[in-house]
């Protein structure tokens, strides 16, 4: 019986040693993504290819789902608000909830799992073929030339694509809100103006979604390049990818909303 | 003599933890011929190219490519020395995102700068050589095994280096491809004056390009020498491997417990 | 894909995406209307500032002019010290009147400025002298519950009164 106890103390030992060293070594290979960016920064073309990858090919689902979020908050905030006669603030709710909080996760969490396990299964499937490894015999670095473009084009495509998804999302409102339900176009407005400031709450969304960009990526890239290089090992990074970075989004949503919003109303 | 060898390799052992992959092994390899490594599955060949390549440090011992221990350079020595080799792995390793042109004008990108016209003309005489000219706008998933191993035999001589290692290039082809590519190696290494290391268990097509042939088993050198003398070898090991024969020094049954003892047959007859 | 068609879309979608923050920044948000640029602040002590937060409007008139950039308590006075960032094209007399009001029955708090008749105007770093408080919802209960009580009282003696007289 202690021999199991023993045995069951050594494997959370065991598992803690593991992830503290793989966290250090994801934050090694971050460090070294960073440093060695100097390459495809100067050749930008290498950056301009990936963000057609992964920026241009997730504008469809970012798109469509954008409008139906905020067509689903117009219907669901007229619902709710015209109880209180205050169907005209529905406008500010759909562009609050959009700017501050929607945009940024949503968009991040539907670009984790378009453009991230994209970038994952293309760096873990040249892994798993050799390519990885024959262009390190060529002389060329392939944190450089892989993984360095890749990560910077997400973090590039990824505001763009949250305020894609909030404008949409406001679109989406105003078309319930105002075209199919009647609600005042220019109070739609003018109350939404009024509530959402600038400083406060775009550019803290903006710096959100930078955020989950660098987040998303660092991890998509990682997986990839770590990944055991076989079919099965790719897959599982895959899905690695998406919960870490959801997880992550997630996670860092809290920390950053109660940093950024502390006693505001 | 010592400017006629272009890999020098001294008392090599390497070891993956406990388990020693290779041990003490001795090989020249001079300029100008190709060498085959030859030996069963896991007895170490892609091991000994990746130690060549610098991939891997050995636990002692050195290899030497040119005149410098490789594995005591630093990371950017080990780059610079890497341009002036190259490795054809085994399924060609194309970059699946490139087309076969620009997978040719990969390095000369990467590493010169020559201007766009000049490489042209350079990826078009590489693609030339291996008789795929005509397949430079493609894809690497469009081509066949044998044609994506032309390919990468086009890549890996894009910046005429002076040793090229190919890891199972005969592995999965058909044989026609196999004597295609067989031939290439033979042409290219004398057009080009480079060096080739070639490992694989190909015994039969190797032999008919290859100037000498070193045996590993178990991680040390079995025997070695040239293509005749290999045929008419009486050692056990290599005429077994060369005829492919299933029972000789290499057993068919992994080394096991007497038969009748672990069938538990023993006590009932007692 | 040919790389020309390639940068075409990536150009595309950077454009969407600075169209969208553009989008975002005037339409949906006030960066049309109020720029945090060209600002002075103003200072007043309000003896109960009730529900107001910071970044609430300050108006006058109706027109939002401006906005409360800080609430803090003073040691000194025992009472709220608001300062507000009002726009610089609008200029207050000295003698301008604040008061906390509040958008309907139940809206939000805000601060109302009433101009005055000074020909001073107020500079940077001023202090509102003339104040008053906001409206919080027990006391004008708990008054109107007093006058009420008052008010019925005086009824009272009033009826005995004129009973008194029959």
């Amino acid at each position: 019986m202690p021999s199991r106890i023993v045995a069951g103390i050594r494997g959370i030992g065991h598992r803690v040693v593991d992830s503290v060293w793989r966290l250090g070594y994801a934050s090694r290979f971050f460090m070294l993504t960073l440093l060695k960016s100097g390459t495809s920064l100067r050749r930008f073309g290498l950056i301009i290819r990936e963000v057609y990858f992964t920026g241009v090919l997730s504008l469809i689902i970012i798109i469509v789902s954008g409008l139906f979020v905020g067509m689903v908050l117009g219907l669901q905030g007229y619902e709710t608000l015209q109880k209180y006669g205050a169907e005209s603030a529905v406008g500010t709710m759909v562009a609050l909830s959009l700017v501050r909080e929607l945009g940024p996760v949503v968009a991040a969490l539907l670009f984790a799992s378009r453009a991230g396990s994209a970038i994952t299964a293309e760096i873990g499937l040249m892994k798993a073929t050799e390519q990885l490894a024959a262009m390190e015999m060529m002389a060329v670095d392939p944190i450089a030339r892989v993984v360095a473009p890749r990560f910077w084009a997400g973090v590039i495509s990824m505001p763009f694509l949250a305020a894609m998804f909030s404008a949409v999302g406001v679109f989406g409102g105003y078309m319930v809100a105002v075209v199919l339900i009647g609600v005042d176009e220019g109070s739609f407005w003018s109350q939404m103006q009024g509530a959402v400031d600038f400083r406060y709450d775009i550019v803290n969304g903006i710096i959100k979604t930078c955020v989950f960009g660098v987040a998303v990526t660092a991890i998509a890239v990682f997986e990839g390049y770590d990944a055991s290089p076989t079919a099965e090992g790719v897959s599982g990074a895959t899905t690695r990818t998406v919960v870490t970075s959801s997880l992550a989004i997630l996670g860092l949503d809290f920390i950053l909303t109660s940093f950024m919003f502390r006693g505001m109303s | 003599m010592a400017s006629d060898t272009l890999v020098e390799i001294k008392d090599l052992n390497f070891s993956y933890g406990e388990r020693s992959v290779l041990k003490g092994i001795n090989m020249t390899m001079p300029r100008g011929k190709v060498i085959a490594i030859m030996g069963g599955s896991g007895s170490g060949k892609t091991t000994l190219l990746r130690l060549i390549g610098g991939a891997m440090r050995p636990s002692s011992g050195y290899v030497k490519v040119a005149g410098q221990v490789v594995h005591e350079l630093s990371r950017n020595e080990l780059f610079r020395m890497r341009r002036k080799m190259s490795m054809l792995f085994q399924f060609g390793a194309l970059f699946t995102d490139l087309s076969v042109f620009d997978n040719v004008a990969f390095q000369m990108r990467e590493h010169t700068d020559l201007p766009e016209p000049m490489i042209r003309d350079l990826v078009l005489m590489k693609l030339q050589a291996v008789g795929l000219r005509g397949a430079q706008g493609l894809m690497p998933a469009q081509l066949s095994g044998g044609m994506a191993r032309r390919v990468a035999l086009a890549r890996s001589i894009a910046l005429d280096p002076l040793l090229i290692m190919y890891d199972e290039p005969f592995t999965g082809l058909d044989p026609i491809s196999l004597t295609v590519i067989g031939n290439l190696i033979r042409r290219l290494t004398d057009a080009l004056g480079m060096t080739s290391v070639v490992v694989t268990h190909d015994v039969q097509e190797s032999l008919k390009i290859v100037d000498y042939v070193y045996f590993i088993a178990d991680g040390v050198i079995a025997a070695h020498g040239t293509p005749p003398e290999v045929r008419d070898s009486v050692a056990p090991f290599v005429h077994q491997f060369v005829h492919g024969e299933e029972d000789g020094p290499v057993s068919f049954h992994y080394p096991a417990p007497a038969y009748a003892s672990d069938l538990q047959l023993e006590g009932s007859f007692a | 894909m040919q790389r020309a068609t390639m940068d075409l879309w990536v150009g595309v979608f950077v454009m969407a995406g600075i169209g969208a923050l553009l989008v975002l920044a005037l339409k949906v948000g006030n960066m049309g209307t109020y720029s945090a640029a060209d600002s002075y602040t103003l200072i007043g002590n309000f003896e109960n500032i009730g529900g107001l937060k910071v970044r609430a409007p300050v108006k006058s008139a109706g027109v939002v002019v401006g906005r409360v950039a800080d609430i803090q308590f003073s040691t000194e006075t025992f009472d709220a010290l608001v300062t507000m960032s009002i726009d610089s094209r609008y200029k207050f007399p000295k003698d301008t009147f604040a008061s906390i009001l509040t958008s309907g029955l139940i809206g939000e708090q805000y601060i109302g400025l009433a101009a005055g008749g000074d020909d001073a105007v107020l500079k940077g770093g001023d202090k509102i002298m003339k104040t008053n408080s906001a409206m919080v919802l027990e006391e004008l209960i708990g008054r109107f519950l007093f006058d009420k009580a008052s008010e019925n009282k005086s009824s009272d003696t009033d009826l005995s009164g004129t009973s008194g007289k029959k």
